[in-house]
């Protein structure tokens, strides 16, 4: 199908480009047709100079110079630009540790013995992680040291005498050393998330590169809650492994009762997968081949590398899943879920079913779900389904028949696990070897969202090429996943037409020592955006095999069409571990220039991290390898 | 010829959110993006203001181009002329700063560019179809449109007004 210019400056993908064409034939609005109509946007709030903290305001400082240069309050465009950065911060790190805390208190229940749906999959990892938090293990049952572990996650949230286990243990010593010196070791999650909204409040802290500092502290924060999220997944759910899986709309299928799993938290997704099996027949008596879940963003993730769920679609496409009409109902929970689903569901009839307190949206169907009562929640969820499938079977829908391959599923312990095959007393010789001799060139992660200011995929594929050719090893989470897998780059077969020879090589020796019959995927899925925790993971590991600090190896991040405040923490705390940091459109900073000098370039002298601002992927791509192959000089490797 | 299009502001819909001034910099600046305008040198300057009337009333105020322009009549070094389209325009080569245009202009729309001593004004923005800041306005308040176009719009709306007073 040949598809119009309006529709490829959307997105690369054609199965949403076939979307969006129907959308618009049908008159139904999305994401794009808002984005047009909001254009040009606000340029005080693209540029961070409006202030809406206190009721004096709204303030505006006026970069042209003929207006305003301070606020009401007196502060200046650096302060007013770094108080806003910092709530952003905030915010993504608050969201990231409320997924985790959700994870602890249900850990806590399943302890106690009051949520019977959930149990510990994963009893080497609950003791691996209850000796990295220094709770006694020997001798002791697992549901003692799962309520050890759980009051110790939810002890983390608080100021105590302790700093933040999550974020000092994750760490090399090296590590810690230098986050200690800046002061940036966070001495409780929530207590962090509460201090920025203080000190960014009228009339308290008004130094910029203070508000900065803690801005920082705030991102290791987030590297708490994000590792604290994977941790407790990992141990209720089970450790991700390498499987096979597919992508895109064309995982619906027309015959089937259609449930799409979308938002983050596997605490809902995981019970509704293993209700599903129960409610086969049911749906079966309604007329229907069967049930078929698909994933959409995180919560795709998260069942794709557990269970081999296929992910329908990510990020910016959300609404696109329905507008085949084939969904029957789109069950969330909370984070990236655009409150127009519900209009696109009026127009094509899908059920949109809430589940959690906190995030209602008007015109769905709440059914709020509880660790207590979880399989009966999800009974209730999935019959909601099979009612609307009832409704929707004889009408037609339109199902863009393209899916595509995915090997998703590459936890550090799977990593860890496929290296041993070529190295059993030293699993991360292999690796490390070959980024020596520079069969690997280093290590990027690609994170976050698809944004509607970029066509969806567009900078994760032109940058993700780039890199595979130069040989750089590419991980990837969250949206960022999603585009790549949508694109086949988690596809194996396609790494002799996406890699460099250095890489193919590394690739392909793993994937024959594992018995895979081909070479692993091109870029590998670590999983959800909290799981960028992985990637940290993984570089803390090498960096201490090696010897070295974190700020050393030749291991780079990018978040090329970030959305969300999470996305903004993660960066952060992608910075305070020492890593360059791509992010590829404009963060709402360069109103001020010492903000944008900090975070660009000031912040490298005191964590070896630093953020590239570059909305072109070409460039960045080349801005990644400069800052890899200057680490690599720094190692005394080639490059 | 099709008679030419003019700035039209609805006064009652400005939220003085200035966007139109920020628009207006970034359309006459080098490199046409918000991004680069803020650091270029030199600054770009918007034409149009957003004057704030207490208590509560904002209103955006641009070059009328008037017909007869008294800018254009006190120019001493003659660098304002008409063009074609009936744009007022100030030529930069011959403009001294003597500020006489923003004496005698009745609107105070004409700005002073401190740093290359030159008169500036709303140009209409000749190589967009739009202006900018009319682009740029969240809420309509800006309108281009041709005078005739405008006041028939006026008229319409004001005829049904004065039926609905009427008993429809």
């Amino acid at each position: 199908m040949t598809q119009s210019k309006e529709t490829t400056e959307k997105s690369l993908d054609p199965a949403i480009q076939q979307m969006i064409a129907k959308a618009g034939a049908q008159n139904i609005t999305t994401i794009w047709d808002r984005y047009a109509a909001m254009t040009p946007q606000c340029g005080f709030g693209d540029t961070g100079l409006c202030c809406r903290h206190c009721l004096q305001g709204p303030c505006r400082i006026d970069p042209f110079g003929e207006g305003p240069k301070v606020g009401i309050c007196g502060a200046s465009a650096d302060v007013m630009v770094a108080r806003g950065l910092d709530r952003a911060i905030a915010a993504g790190t608050a969201a990231h540790s409320g997924h985790a805390k959700h994870l602890a208190h249900t850990l806590k229940k399943m302890a106690q013995g009051k949520a019977e749906a959930y149990s510990i999959k994963e009893p080497g990892k609950l003791r691996a992680v209850a000796a990295r938090l220094g709770i006694n293990t020997e001798g002791r049952q697992d549901q003692e040291i799962t309520l050890d572990v759980a009051n110790a996650a939810l002890a983390d949230f608080h100021e105590k005498d302790t700093p933040v286990l999550w974020a000092a243990t994750v760490v090399n010593p090296e590590r810690v050393k230098i986050l200690s010196k800046l002061n940036l070791v966070p001495k409780g999650i929530d207590h962090e998330v509460s201090e920025i909204m203080h000190r960014t409040l009228y009339g308290v802290d008004a130094d910029p590169v203070n508000l900065l500092l803690g801005g920082l502290r705030c991102g290791v924060a987030d590297l708490a809650g994000c590792y604290m999220g994977t941790d407790l997944a990992d141990i209720l759910f089970g450790i991700p492994q390498p499987t096979f899986s597919a992508a895109n709309l064309g995982t619906l299928k027309a015959g089937a009762v259609n449930i799409a799993l979308h938002g983050h938290n596997p605490v809902l997704s995981e019970v509704l997968v293993s209700a599903t099996r129960l409610k086969e027949e049911d749906a079966k008596k309604a007329g229907a081949s069967g049930i078929n879940l698909v994933g959409i963003c995180c919560t795709g993730n998260e069942i794709m590398m557990r269970h081999g769920i296929p992910s329908c679609t990510h990020s910016v496409s959300q609404e696109m899943a329905l507008v085949t009409g084939a969904v029957d109902a789109m069950v969330v929970d909370y984070q990236c879920i655009m409150p127009s689903v519900v209009n696109v569901a009026e127009c094509v009839g899908t059920q949109i079913i809430t589940t959690m307190d906190i995030a209602k949206i008007s015109g769905a169907t709440h059914v709020e779900f509880s660790e207590e009562a979880a399989l009966t929640k999800a009974f209730e969820i999935i019959d909601l389904a099979i009612e609307q499938f009832k409704r929707r079977r004889h009408k037609p829908v339109e199902i863009p028949a393209i899916v595509t391959p995915v090997v998703a599923g590459f936890s550090v312990e799977a990593i860890v696990a496929a290296l041993a095959k070529l190295d059993a007393e030293q699993p991360l010789r292999p690796l490390i070897d070959n980024i020596k001799s520079g069969n690997i060139r280093g290590v990027c992660l690609f994170a976050g969202c698809n944004n509607v200011k970029v066509p969806q995929d567009k900078n994760f594929l032109q940058m993700a090429k780039i890199l595979l050719k130069e040989n750089v090893l590419v991980l990837a989470t969250g949206c960022g996943a999603g585009a790549l897998m949508r694109h086949g780059f988690m596809n194996p077969a396609n790494v002799e037409a996406l890699c460099g020879d250095g890489l193919k090589a590394v690739l392909t020796a793993i994937g024959q020592a594992n018995n895979l019959g081909g070479p692993l995927p091109p870029v590998l899925h670590m999983g959800s955006c909290v799981d960028n925790s992985r990637a940290v993971a993984l570089t803390v590991a090498v960096a201490e095999y090696l010897g070295v600090d974190t700020q050393q190896l030749p291991v780079v991040a990018s978040a090329a069409e970030a959305v969300s405040e999470k996305a903004v923490s993660i960066g952060v705390y992608a910075v305070a571990a020492g890593l360059p940091t791509h992010v590829g459109v404009m963060l709402p900073v360069l109103g001020s220039p010492l903000v944008t000098e900090i975070l660009t370039d000031k912040v490298k002298d005191l964590t070896g991290g630093y953020f590239i601002v570059d909305l072109d992927p070409e460039s960045a791509a080349e801005k990644l390898l400069a800052a890899i192959d200057e680490r690599r000089r720094g190692l005394g490797l080639a490059c | 010829m099709t008679e030419a299009k003019e700035i039209f502001v609805r006064l009652d819909r400005c939220m003085a959110c200035h966007s139109c001034e920020m628009a207006c910099a970034v359309a006459h600046s080098a490199g046409q993006s918000l991004y680069t305008a803020i650091s270029e040198k030199p600054t770009p300057k918007p034409r149009l203001y957003v004057e704030w009337v207490a208590p509560d009333r904002a209103v955006p105020i641009v070059c009328r181009h008037c017909e007869d322009a008294p800018c254009m009549h006190a120019c001493i070094a003659g660098a304002i002329s008409r063009s074609p389209a009936g744009v007022v325009e100030t030529d930069a080569d011959k403009c001294i700063g003597c500020w006489t245009c923003v004496m005698v202009c009745p609107y105070g729309v004409i700005g002073r560019h401190l740093e290359e001593h030159k008169a500036y004004r709303c140009d209409r923005c000749p190589d967009r179809e739009t202006p900018a800041c009319v682009n740029a306005c969240p809420t309509r308040a800006l309108i281009y449109q041709s005078a005739t176009g405008y006041s028939r719009s006026q008229r319409q709306t004001a005829s049904r007004a004065m039926l609905a007073g009427n008993g429809g």
